[in-house]
This record gives structure tokens, sequence and C-alpha cells, in this order.
């Protein structure tokens, strides 16, 4: 065992590598479901958008036009199960679950010929001296772009959310979507964008995988980060930073499992496996405890279809 | 008259199998205080959400300070000047009272410039309200204070309140009625909408009468009684609950030292709570919404445990009892909230008649349900409580208010029981349907019952208990015979006007 290979600079700069996806995918949901809408089908359009941003970029060699293309089908996904919900009512659960499994089968049939392809490399964005510096320059500035434009959504979902006069009023559908439009606010419209932009950012956190993470396209290759995303949500009560802290800390859990692994720890390679989930979900619970509902700030109508009925 | 600010010509709505609607015209002059009297499904509330832009009509035109008003959507009403109080709050109980605020208006200035503004506003009226506090911990008064400031920030033309009064004091009914006549005075015109005729008779100039959707009668509310105006509306004689005199017999409930904590974090905690009732007496508890009347009725049905001696039935210690246990006694209970706590809405009549009749009258044999002792149970209940519904499996949900509400109160008191908690045994149901439900909870007095009406509507109250207490901050004050008690002595009871001060009339 030889713990000393493991470097604390490189593990800080790995876990961000390793987080975004799962950041990107739970950013986009908090989104979703502070409009009033639980959508189950975040896995479904991970992948999706890893196979379109993956075929986009390998079709026109340029990796930004590929991200583009995976928020493009991740929000078309997206809006395939708003069009279900909103205008024809149906179930919320039932139809995000079928979102999972569509996108998991459509993304297996569109990557048929993308099997094993190398797609073009993403650069890292080039900070010129601050790269250099000592400690920082290592966490902070030696990254691709995604991982700058990640940190910039939850910023700029934060910041939408509490001072904006769009982020109030979706706010105010998610909590009673009958007071918000007996005020004349369009519920359905609201949540149609809002689910929109959960399924954009999820595609995003899919092509992540296929473009950077990995880099290259596999069948089911999201492997069950977007059911993580959803609870990331959850557990960090609707809350954007605590999102961004969940979702770093699960990536540095398992970046840090995969470290020890590789020292070759004494410890059994299945209880490392299961130490992400375990510790994850552990410290947000602990976070989320002895609170009332307000400071939960669970969406109240969270799941209930609307029908302006009367 | 002079020049009408908001004029309303054959305005005509139909919905599926219903007129709710039908060519109804009035006019409303500026500074006028005009009154909407009707009863449940009569259309009152379709004929203002067409004013409010939220339904369009079918037929008929609405002028507006003599131009066309054809609100498509609440913000062009609220642009034309239109203002409005909803009967169920329109607020939003995880934000705060600003974001509330800055929701209902068209172009809100900044958060801190809006709090200052609604801090102006509120002293000006006499209704303080913190713009920084969660609307979620305020009481039924506070939220009511909201939407009124939301609807003064915007200097309305015409303000409409639907049932503003329901949830208030005595005294804060005086203050709102004072900020009224303010705004009265100021040239605002008010449409109010509200079962209390007095209150009418007291505030309005003009009454418009709407029953099943027509315009049936015109008034000067200040010229007729309550009594001539709540026939006008019903179309028949109405019949005034009574009893006769009857000496109370044996204590059936007594609370010791009854404390429990609330299980809602918005909720209030009852506090060292006394209490006797004998049988054969009706006692009316009175007090401002959220001042512990959910927890009182929890801890009396049961579904808040409680240490044993705290409550005693007929002797018997039954504080850590569950609802079915004491039912078997025949303590029963009617929780206010009609769809989701008194009836399970998706539900049919039969199914909810059996969800709390199934012990006393007998509906499970062996773990099996008796499916055609429920339904005619349920017909039994429809019958003698005139519930109009096309049968027993109809769903709760689909009944009006008045209805589901006789079905509730019939649903018990056909279980016979020795003592009877009802909460807010009238909200929202309509003068004849009241009347009903009042009637009958006398009857069961006289048959011997003892009688526990937790309720807001002191009118009520006073027409029907013996004696009368009130809730304030979970506690309760010493019970006192409720004939003779003046209006003021209740309202000091009740806890007086909630720091409310009178407005600063110009």
């Amino acid at each position: 065992m030889d713990l000393s290979s493991i470097n604390p600079l490189v593990l800080i700069a790995a876990l961000m590598v390793a987080s975004t996806p799962i950041l990107l995918a739970a950013i986009g949901e908090l989104v979703v479901e502070k409009s009033g809408v639980l959508n189950l089908g975040v896995e479904g359009m991970m992948i999706t958008g890893a196979i379109c941003g993956f075929a986009v970029a390998v079709e026109s060699g340029s990796p930004a036009l590929g991200f583009v293309g995976a928020a493009v089908g991740g929000a078309l996904l997206s809006l395939l199960f708003g069009v279900l919900t909103q205008y024809l009512l149906s179930n919320q659960v039932a139809t995000g679950l079928a979102l999972t499994l569509f996108g998991l089968g459509l993304s297996a049939l569109m990557g048929q010929d993308y099997v094993g392809i190398k797609p073009p490399a993403t650069g890292d964005v080039n900070f010129g001296p601050l790269a250099d510096l000592p400690v920082l320059g290592i966490v902070l500035f030696r990254h691709d772009l995604m991982v700058y434009v990640s940190l910039a959504i939850v910023a700029g979902v934060w910041a939408f959310l509490k001072y904006s006069r769009a982020g109030l009023i979706l706010r105010a559908v998610g909590e009673s979507h009958d007071a918000a439009h007996a005020l004349g606010y369009k519920v359905v419209h609201v949540r149609l964008a809002a689910i929109a932009f959960g399924g954009a950012c999820a595609g995003l956190g899919g092509a992540y995988l296929s473009l950077i993470r990995v880099p290259q396209w596999t069948e089911g290759m999201t492997a069950g980060a977007g059911w993580i995303a959803l609870a990331i949500v959850v557990f960090a009560s609707w809350k954007p930073w605590r999102v961004l802290l969940g979702a770093y800390l699960f990536g540095g859990v398992t970046v840090l499992q995969l470290n020890l692994q590789a020292a070759g720890v004494a410890i059994p390679v299945e209880y490392l496996s299961m130490s992400p989930y375990i510790i994850t979900i552990l410290v947000l619970v602990i976070m989320s405890s002895n609170r009332g509902r307000a400071a939960l700030a669970a969406p109240a109508a969270l799941g209930r279809s609307f029908h302006a009925s009367s | 008259m002079t020049e009408a600010l908001l004029t309303i010509e054959g305005l005509t709505k139909a919905y599926p199998g219903v007129v709710a609607n039908d060519d109804v015209s009035f006019r409303i002059a500026p500074g006028e205080v005009h009154a909407l009297l009707g009863e449940n499904g009569a259309g009152k509330s379709t004929l203002v959400k067409m004013i409010y832009g939220l339904v369009r009509p079918d037929a008929g035109r609405m002028t507006f300070g003599g131009t066309a008003f054809e609100p498509a959507t609440p913000h062009a009403a609220r642009a034309t000047g239109v203002a409005m109080v909803f009967q169920h709050f329109s607020l939003f109980e995880a934000l705060n009272v600003a974001e509330n605020v800055a929701l209902g208006m068209e172009d809100p200035p900044p958060q801190r410039q809006l709090a200052r503004r609604i801090r102006e506003v509120s002293e000006t009226y006499g209704l303080p309200l913190d713009p920084d506090r969660l609307v979620g911990d305020l009481s039924a008064g506070e939220r009511q204070r909201v939407e009124i400031i939301r609807c003064l920030l915007q200097d309305p033309k015409l303000l409409i309140m639907d049932e503003p009064t329901s949830v208030l004091t005595p005294q804060e009914v005086d203050i709102l009625f004072e900020t009224l006549r303010k705004l009265q005075a100021e040239g605002t015109s008010i449409l109010y909408i509200s079962h209390k005729l007095e209150e009418i008779k007291t505030l309005c100039d003009n009454a418009t009468i709407l029953r099943l959707g027509k315009v049936v009668g015109e008034c000067n509310p200040r010229e007729e009684s309550a009594r001539s105006m709540a026939e006008m509306m019903v179309g028949t004689t109405l019949h005034t609950p009574s009893r006769d005199e009857k000496e109370p017999g044996e204590v059936v409930l007594d609370l010791a030292a009854l404390s429990v904590a609330s299980a809602n974090p918005f909720g209030t905690s009852l506090r060292s709570i006394h209490l006797e009732v004998r049988s054969g007496e009706i006692l009316g508890i009175g007090g401002v919404a959220g001042n512990g009347q959910d927890e009182l009725l929890a801890a009396l049905s049961g579904e808040t445990p409680a240490p044993p001696e705290a409550i005693k039935f007929c002797e018997q210690e039954i504080g850590h009892l569950g609802p079915n246990a004491r039912r078997r006694f025949g303590l029963l209970a009617a929780p206010e909230e009609r769809l989701g706590h008194a009836a399970a809405p998706d539900m049919s009549l039969t199914e909810n008649a059996l969800l709390t009749g199934a012990i006393r009258e007998q509906l499970v044999a062996g773990g099996f349900l008796r499916w055609p002792q429920a339904q005619g149970f349920a017909e039994k209940i429809i019958a003698a409580f005139d519930v109009r519904t096309p049968g027993p499996a109809n769903a709760a949900r689909s009944l009006s208010g008045g209805n589901l509400q006789k079905f509730v109160i019939g649903r018990e008191i056909l279980q016979r029981p020795a003592c009877l908690v009802v909460n807010q045994p009238t909200w929202g149901v309509d003068a004849s349907a009241a009347a009903a439900i009042r009637q009958a909870l006398m009857d069961l007095a006289a048959e011997g019952a003892a009688v526990i009406v937790i309720s807001q509507d002191l009118d009520e109250l006073m027409e029907i208990s013996d004696r009368f207490a009130a809730l304030n901050e979970g506690r309760l004050s010493a019970p006192r015979a409720a004939k003779g008690l003046t209006v003021d002595e209740i309202g000091l009871m009740m806890g007086g006007a909630h720091d409310m001060e009178v407005a600063h009339v110009a």
C-alpha cells in the first residue's frame, strides 16, 4: 500500500472533472423541480445528450458544436416529456421513467455507427501565467471550458432564482400553480421552459462524459449518473450551491476511492465502490435534517399536474 | 348617479352543463361599495373572474371608466386598475411577504424599495406587516393583509374582495372596514362579496343579488334586513335554527391541563387546556385561525396522542387512544378541511361513509367490507341531510362545499355520538346549508349529546352555543355563558386586535 502516490492537488483537479456531468444534470433538474415538475428522465436525457454531442462533434470535428448539439438533443427529448405531462397531463413519475428507458434505447440506436471512434479532443482553457501558480494553478486553471461553464451555470441559476423576477415567477409556479394562475402567470409555458432548460443541462452533462471524461461512445455509458443527479437535488434541499457541494463530494469520493484501489488499500473493492453513494447521501441527509418544511424548500407543487379548470 | 366606473351589460358564461352567468348586468359608480350576494354556486366567482380577466365571457360587454373593457388576462385587468383579494388566498407560503406582493404587481420596484413601500402603505392603512417574513409563518388575518396591501400598492380604481372577513376577529373586521372606508373616501370603488349580511348592511351602498347565475334583485342594504336579503338569495323563506332550553347533564368530556406540541412547523402548540363539556350542551370555541384550532381538534379526535389522564371521557382516561378507539366510546370529530381531511376527495361517498362509520355502524365484518350496508349508510346520510348529489357512487370532490359539508357532519351525527367535535362546520357554506347544519347540531345536543363547535364565525357561535370560550395562542379562556356576551368582550377573550391599529382616517 502506497498512499504517497496520491497527490491531493491532482485529486482535487480530477474531482472537478469527475463531478461535472452530475453537476450539470443536477443543476438543470433543480430548475425543473423548482418549477414544480418532477422529471425522472434525467438519465435518458443525459445519454441522449451524450450520443448527440458525440455524433455532432465527430461529424463536424468541433467539440464546441458537439456540446451545442448535446444541449439541443437533451432539450428536444425533454420537450417530449413536457408535451406529455403539461398538455396531455400524463403522470410525471411514469412518463419520466419511460423517458429514461426511451433515451437509453434511442441513444443505443443512434450510436451504432460511433462505437470505437475517438472524438476530437477538447483543449484546456489557456489562462497563461495563472496556470503556473503554485497549488491554485493545477487546481483551478488547467481545466477545459465546460468545467467553468458548469460553475457559471450554477452561479447563474442561483442568481436567477434569488434576484430575478423571472426566477421569482418560476418559484411561485412551483410553490402553488393555482395561485400563480390566478395572478395571471402562464404556468404551462413557465414549466415547459424549465423542462427544456433541464433537458439541455442534462444533455451537456452527458456530452461531457462522451467527449471529455471517457472520451468515447459506449452504450449505457452514463451508468446511473442521472439518478445520482436526481438524488443530489433532493438531498441538497433544492439549493444551487448545495448541489455543487453534493456533486463535488460525490465526484471527490469517486476519484479518491479509485486512487485508493490503485494504491492497493486493504479494503474490499466493493466497499470502496459503494462509498461515493453512501457518503454523499449521509452528508446531505445530515445537512438537511432538523429543519422545517420551508427551510427544506421543497416546491409545494412538485409533481402535481396543473390544469386550468374553471 | 354620476358616470359609472364599471358597467356590466348582459354578461353570459356557460360551462358544459351549467350556465354560470346568464345575462348579468349592473353598474358600479366611482367611490361606491357594491355588494354581490348569492349562495354558493350562484355565479359570483365566475362573474368576478370575468372582471379580473381570468375567464372570458361568452357574450356581453363591460366598460371601465367609459371605455370598452375586455381584459384577456389578469395583467390587462390590473393595468386598467382592477385589483382583487381572493377568497382562497392566492399566496405562496414558501416565499416572503415582499416576494408575494411583487408577484401580484405589473412592474414591481426592486425588493428593497418595495419593502419600504410595503411598510409605508401598511402603516398608512393600519395593517402592520414585516416584508421579510415568510407567508407560511403568518396567521390568516396577516395573510389577508398581504393580499390587501398587494392590491393597494397598485392604486386600484376598483378593488374586488371575495369573502374577506371570514377569518378575522371582530376588531380586525372593524379595522378592515376603516381601511375600506378610507379607500372609498379616496374614490376607490369596491366590489364586496360576503355571506355575512350584517357586514354588508354596515359597509355597502348597493347590492346586486344573484341566484343560479341570474340577477334576481338589486337593493340598498341599509334599508333591508339581513333576513330579507338572505331570502332574496335563497328564493324561499329562511328557517332560523332554534331549540328548547334544557339543563345540561353529566360531564361527558373533561380536559385537564392538556398540552400538546403541534405536529406542523407553522402550527400552534396547545398549552394547558382545561375544559368540561356536559351532555346536552353546545360549547362554542372561537378564536382567530391558527391559534390552535386544528391542534385542539386533532387532540380531541385522537390524531395527536396526549397523556392518558389529560382527556377523560365519561371518567375514563382516553388521552393515549387513537381515533378508532375513541369512536368506539362515542367521541366523534369532523375536521375543518373538507377535501383531504374530513373526506377523501377522489373516493365515493359510500367509501367516505365507510371511512369513519365502519366501527359504530358495523360496516366491517371479519376484515371484509359490507358494501350494501355502507351504501345504505351513505344513502341514509344523503336523505337525512338533503345532500344534493346524483347518488352515493359520486366522488366527494364532485360535491359543492355546502353539500359535502352537510355529508361530513351528517355522517358523524348519524353515528349517534355521545360527544361530537366539529371544526368550522359552516366555512364557505351558503346560508341555507349553514342553517341546516346548525339546526342539526342543536338537535343533536337536544337529544343529549355533548357538542363542541370550533368556529371563527362568531355570529354562528352566539347563535347556537350555551357557553363560549376562545382560543388564543394555544390557550383556552375560561368558558362563559354565551347569552349576554358583547362583541367587545368576545374580542378581548380572543386576544384583542392582534397588535393592529385603527387606520389613520384622513
